[in-house]
């Protein structure tokens, strides 16, 4: 009797969760190991499926050697680096200095976060618009200032440079909020505790503020790290990739490598490789905010 | 005395903060701003650097964009992010009711795929959904020529037909769905979490079924954490390029893909492209300014707790 509730809920439970798996299975389990399949074969645009060759691990043999792979994964570490220290420097900074509750904070958060609705092609091409060396409002302030105009997305420094500042101006918001959370999230006795000790701001902030934040900013690190190694579309829109390979993330470059060279079979090569790297990085996620771990029993 | 100082003191921090917060609030909204007016500019005063701020409004780049299949492009982007995130909120509610709350082997193994799902990088979808899509096109259409009977028939075409199920907004609508399932799942978990079982398991006892539960008592008390998950979801399926680009044609194109035909060989069409970026910009603006604090919830929930 009691065994045989017991397998109508599991029966159940598998009911619920069968629209999920269908959706999964269709739309990205069938996909992946598609791709896994495909980096062992060649395959060139306007080929049928049936018409791959099996080229065993050539791609990967080639993928070591190949120095546009390993430029890209320069790019996409530099930049990863380069954005995620100035806008957690920025966000956290801003977070400090923000933190005590103040009237009208309401309005200035939905304020920041307008960055992170608007669509990344029109963000892309706001700040292609921006940054263009003839018409682009940026030149024409720094004229202003007796700066010399520069052609910003056409130098591979100051593309490199106007990527960074474009994921700046749209992310930076979405550190600040979840560190600004985090901070008025602080448990107050801990904070009234050290200041009746005599602790100073700076010790109130790095020694005391900071270390609680930790997890939170393990977290926030990981979140961003998986979305700069996503996203390609703002780059897409700003620079291709140019000028040379200047701005060429691995998303870009595996959609270059499938697209306009026309190369699927290497392409998927790459992207299993990019693949394995987002999987250390959820493992690493995982490991330091598991949604799932609150309840003992998962 | 001292009191007094402590007021000034006060609000002198806070006139810091607000005038803080206003310069932030400009470079915020400087760029979107700054789109706005640009829509609203000819071509030849973009072009003339001298007239940033004055210059005479002109209508001509909405009216062009709107004549140029711009509803054609919006009814394409309202259809796959509607049904989207319509499909993603029953999908995602079912699938982690029964995470959150039944038991079943295999339930840890799922919870976590769930969570490390949300990495897939659109970029390594693009590619064999490209292959599938194509391969199915071809498929369907040698099974119609290789049947004498679909072969011949002329009406209904059963080649409109195939078309029909190749569409690639159904192909966008499944995608979006599976690309924001662990991010709503994810979400949904926690806020079940927060809902007392007493109410379900009263229901049980009253002799309701478990799909009734479901529907009658957990739906409705998830009503907070569904509309957090329907932003997002919406957010994404409205703003996603790279798929739409690889999946659509002529007929199907999506608001971003649209936006990208004014990038064209002879220049860019700087005017046009402002109008169109203004108007895709204008759902998600508004749904932020009446749902911010969702947002800010839905943002928040994974890295702070409690």
């Amino acid at each position: 009797m009691l065994s045989s509730i017991k397998a109508r809920q599991i029966r159940i439970a598998y009911l619920f969760l069968l629209p999920a798996i269908i959706v999964f299975t269709l739309g990205l389990i069938v996909p992946l190991a598609n791709t896994f399949e495909l980096s062992f074969n060649r395959l060139s645009m306007g080929s049928r499926w049936e018409d791959r060759d099996y080229v065993g691990a050539d791609n990967y043999a080639r993928m070591v050697d190949d120095a546009h792979v390993l430029s890209s994964v320069g790019v996409t570490l530099r930049f990863a680096a380069v954005v995620l220290a100035a806008e957690l420097v920025i966000g956290m900074g801003l977070a400090l200095l923000l933190e005590k509750p103040i009237k009208g904070a309401a309005i200035f958060r939905t304020i920041f976060i307008l960055p992170l609705m608007v669509s990344p092609v029109a963000v892309g091409l706001i700040w292609r618009y921006l940054l263009d060396g003839r018409i682009g409002l940026v030149n024409h302030y720094l004229g202003l200032l007796g700066i010399p105009a520069q052609t910003w997305l056409g130098d591979p420094n100051l593309a490199f440079f106007s990527i960074v500042i474009t994921d700046i101006w749209q992310w930076t918001p979405f550190i600040f909020i979840i560190l600004l959370a985090g901070l008025q999230a602080l448990p107050s006795e801990v904070l009234e505790a050290s200041r009746i000790d005599g602790a100073n701001w700076f010790q109130m902030t790095f020694l005391i503020k900071v270390p609680m934040l930790r997890s939170i900013l393990l977290v926030t690190i990981l979140m961003r790290l998986i979305d700069v190694f996503r996203a390609l579309e703002v780059i897409f829109i700003m620079t291709f990739g140019g000028p040379g390979r200047s701005t060429q993330v691995l998303s870009l470059h595996i959609y270059k490598t499938a697209f306009t060279s026309q190369t699927l079979g290497y392409a998927s090569t790459i992207a299993v490789v990019l693949m394995f790297l987002m999987l250390v990085l959820s493992l690493g996620l995982l490991l330091f905010s598991n949604p799932l771990k609150e309840r003992a029993d998962f | 005395m001292s009191v007094l100082r402590s007021i000034r003191r006060a609000n002198r921090s806070s006139l810091l903060q607000y005038a803080v917060l206003i310069a932030l609030a400009l470079i915020a909204l400087g760029p979107i701003i700054v789109m706005f007016v640009t829509s609203f500019k000819t071509q030849v005063d973009i072009m003339s650097s001298d007239s940033m701020w004055v210059f005479q409004p002109t209508l001509d780049n909405y009216s062009h964009v709107l004549d140029n299949k711009f509803d054609l492009f919006l009814r394409n982007s309202v259809i796959v992010s509607l049904a989207s995130t319509g499909l993603s909120l029953l999908v995602a509610g079912m699938a982690a009711y029964a995470l959150a709350r039944l038991e079943f082997p295999g339930r840890s193994p799922i919870a976590y795929f769930t969570l490390i799902i949300r990495m897939v990088p659109p970029a390594v979808l693009a590619i064999p959904i490209f292959i599938l899509w194509l391969n199915w096109e071809l498929f369907l259409f040698d099974l119609i020529d290789a049947t004498p009977f679909l072969y011949e028939l002329e009406n209904p075409d059963p080649y409109l037909f195939a078309e029909g199920l190749i569409d690639g907004r159904v192909g966008l609508t499944l995608f979006y769905t599976a690309l924001n399932l662990p991010f709503a799942v994810w979400l949904l978990i926690g806020f079940l979490r927060q809902i007392p079982t007493e109410i379900e398991e009263a229901a049980i006892v009253d002799g309701a079924t478990q799909w009734q539960v479901f529907t009658r008592v957990i739906f409705p008390l998830m009503r907070p954490g569904l509309a957090v998950a329907a932003i997002f979801t919406f957010r994404i399926s409205w703003n996603e390029f790279l798929l739409a680009l690889v999946l659509t044609d002529r007929n199907t194109r999506t608001l971003p893909v649209g936006i990208t035909l004014f990038l064209t060989e002879q220049g860019v069409q700087w005017g046009r492209i402002m109008a169109m970026g203004t108007l895709i910009v204008i759902p998600p603006l508004i749904l932020t300014f009446v749902a911010a604090r969702q947002i800010i919830a839905g943002m928040t929930a994974g890295a702070v707790k409690g």
